[in-house]
């Protein structure tokens, strides 16, 4: 069993593909000419969204950063979709039937206040200094070592990230479609190699925004039948608690998001409300979205401050409405999903759901929701979805690789005078590059499946002390360079310390977590806690021994030392404040209602 | 986004609309006047017509409003 963190370890939904793969004997769906059509049909456009850009990327500006020309609304949506990928669409609509709407943490409290944080607070640094990368605001904050670390520990990840995402997903359409996994790499490997090395970045954002309307379009309708079968929510509620009592469906809290989490013991997750709080919403959540250069590439391409203010305001929104399809249709499922027989179907483990056993594991939910109420053309809208959130997630990672690589590691380390025209080609044969070793890593992980843990647990390792850094350089003049270093460096070596202390012995995870009761999800939260405490503490500690850098130096890097521009004004419904302060409203109210 | 001279995004998602919206749309049509519904649960519903209509229209208001030459 591992655990799919296609997103910086934001995601921690398990999928085991190998366990998948052995119950590939009859897939789930089947799909007719129409579905077919409607699979090619966007094939074709992507690709030709890729040909028709080309032309508008011929300066390492337009290449990288997609000439900085997008609109609030697009690189927001953009931002929002290098996260949705069908890994996580499936993986979440299975936490959700087994441990009910605890799932939508990881989309409300795991996600919205470190976007607004994001477009409020640090993008306007990020911004003014007009990086190209989170590794080159290092650069310019702390110098060449923590940005060179940086770099290459992100460069390095993401792509064996998207090779670990690239197997999963070609073994999840061996299960659901039946298609053969070579097929499945090659063809969609190929695809956004393809697209992206001819339009760069700006071609990975239109055909985000594109997949993001087609993910929406295809998984929406879900719900809403759903919903229609079951009466509405409270009748929803009403067949659960009928289920539960009559003991069809295990006991338990599936429609409460915050009355269990007194106690690691009262919720089927095993976390206490501290660590979904302190380290869900603050050391994984900020660490992913403020810090992955994956995501923050996206809104770095808007065309003005306000927009990069606004893009993650926006995205916020929608990121709060993903639970509808993804959490919902989990939740259905454990109502309305039916054996051949008629009697309630239940879902089960994957090491449980077997080969002959006739048994689904919970991570099928989806798309049996998906045969359960599609119809031809609709089913394979839906399919088309699945494989837009893959495709968009490893643009997403073969974009971000192509920007650090070409910025951050080969102009500064190995070709100081590179031309532009030179960093573009770099650019493009790096894309090329980062396919390939993707697609080495998914056959690699497929010869041993063992190696899947230790990709996803590194590439965790890296993000919530890159957090710890990035912030006290942000906020406080005094931070020094040898603070930025070493606080990166042990705050990585804390995280991974205590990830093989429980590799070693699982006992450790009350140490780690504070409590006996703490559960497997627990842990990823406190490691990451413990990983930004000791980053900053670190870099608080060896700043204070060592000489700050002039006041001068840090202008457009650190708050109080930087002059924000001046923004025109607008009407109230285009101020970045007044929908920030929409999104916070409405990310309360959400919480209160589900409480 | 329009960026100068070229085409916007919304154009091309306009255009990826009105042809899925269309084909399900028809298959939809094709369903209600035969009576052949598909074997998924609520197909009395015929989402195809109405979902496949509802992409239809967005992906032609999409496609016409952001079509190229026209500012966007």
């Amino acid at each position: 069993m591992y655990e799919i963190v296609p997103t910086g370890g934001m995601s921690i939904p398990q999928i085991d593909a190998h366990s998948l793969l052995a119950l590939a004997t009859s897939p789930l769906a089947r799909l007719g000419a129409l579905d077919i059509a409607v699979i090619v049909i966007y094939f074709a456009m992507v690709i030709w969204i890729g040909f028709y850009l080309k032309g508008q990327a011929n300066t390492s500006e337009e290449f990288f950063m997609a000439g900085r020309e997008m609109t609030a609304w697009i690189a927001g949506l953009s931002f929002v979709s290098a996260n949705l990928g069908s890994l996580e669409l499936m993986g979440w609509a299975g936490s959700a039937y087994q441990y009910g709407i605890l799932a939508a943490h990881w989309y409300w409290i795991g996600a919205i206040p470190a976007m607004l944080f994001l477009g409020m607070v640090m993008m306007p640094f990020y911004y003014v200094c007009k990086t190209h990368s989170v590794p080159g605001y290092l650069k310019l904050r702390y110098g060449q070592g923590a940005s060179v670390v940086s770099a290459i520990s992100f460069a390095f990840m993401t792509v064996l990230m998207s090779g670990v995402n690239m197997f999963a997903m070609a073994e999840v359409m061996k299960v659901v479609l039946g298609w053969d996994l070579n097929f499945s790499i090659i063809v969609s490997s190929l695809a956004v190699a393809a697209y992206v090395a001819l339009g760069g970045l700006r071609s990975a954002i239109f055909n985000e925004v594109l997949q993001f309307m087609l993910i929406w379009g295809g998984a929406l309708l879900v719900p809403i039948i759903g919903m229609v079968e079951t009466g509405g929510w409270s009748g929803f509620k009403a067949r659960l608690a009928q289920n539960i009592a009559s003991g069809a469906t295990a006991q338990g809290d599936y429609t409460h998001m915050w009355r269990s989490m007194g106690h690691f013991t009262d919720n089927p997750m095993g976390i206490h409300w501290t660590g979904i709080v302190f380290g869900l919403g603050f050391a994984i959540s900020f660490g992913y979205w403020t810090t992955d250069f994956l995501v923050v590439q996206r809104v770095l391409a808007a065309h003005n401050l306000r927009a990069a203010r606004m893009a993650p305001v926006i995205g916020s929104f929608f990121k709060m409405a993903v639970p509808f399809i993804v959490i919902l249709p989990g939740l259905l499922g454990l109502v309305v999903l039916q054996n051949p027989n008629g009697t309630l179907m239940h879902l089960v483990p994957q090491n449980l759901a077997t080969e002959g056993s006739g048994l689904h594991s919970y991570n099928e939910v989806l798309p049996l929701m998906m045969v359960r109420y599609m119809a031809p053309g609709l089913l394979g809208l839906g399919i088309t979805a699945l494989i837009a959130g893959f495709m968009s997630g490893m643009a997403g990672n073969v974009s971000a690789f192509s920007a650090v690589w070409t910025y951050d590691i080969y102009q500064p380390l190995i070709k100081k005078n590179a031309s532009d025209e030179h960093l573009v080609t770099i650019g493009r044969w790096a894309t090329i590059l980062g396919v390939v070793v993707s697609i080495g890593t998914a056959y690699m992980v497929m010869s041993a499946a063992g190696i899947m843990d230790y990709v996803q647990a590194l590439f965790s390792f890296f993000i919530s002390p890159l957090l710890g850094v990035v912030l006290v350089g942000m906020f406080w003049r005094r931070a020094t360079k040898a603070g930025g270093f070493w606080g990166l460096l042990l705050g990585t070596l804390t995280s991974v310390g205590l990830w093989a202390w429980v590799k070693a012995d699982p006992h450790a995870l009350r140490y780690v977590a504070l409590s006996p009761d703490a559960k497997d999800m627990a842990e990823n939260m406190y490691r990451a806690l413990w990983s930004v405490i000791v980053a900053m503490g670190v870099n608080f500690g060896v700043s204070l021994a060592t000489e700050p850098k002039p006041a001068a130096e840090l202008e457009g890097l650190v708050y109080g030392a930087t002059k924000i521009p001046e923004e025109e004004p607008v009407p109230i419904y285009k101020n970045e404040w007044f929908w920030t302060a929409v999104a916070i409203v409405m990310f309360c109210a959400l919480n209160v209602y589900f409480w | 986004m329009t960026t100068t001279g070229h085409s916007s995004i919304w154009f091309f998602i306009g255009i990826l609309l009105t042809v899925y919206g269309a084909m399900i749309f028809c298959y939809g049509l094709y369903e209600l006047a035969t009576g052949h519904l598909a074997n998924v649960v609520l197909a009395n519903l015929h989402a195809s017509v109405w979902w496949g209509g509802g992409m239809l229209i967005l992906g032609l208001f999409y496609g016409i409003r952001f079509r190229p030459g026209r500012n966007g």
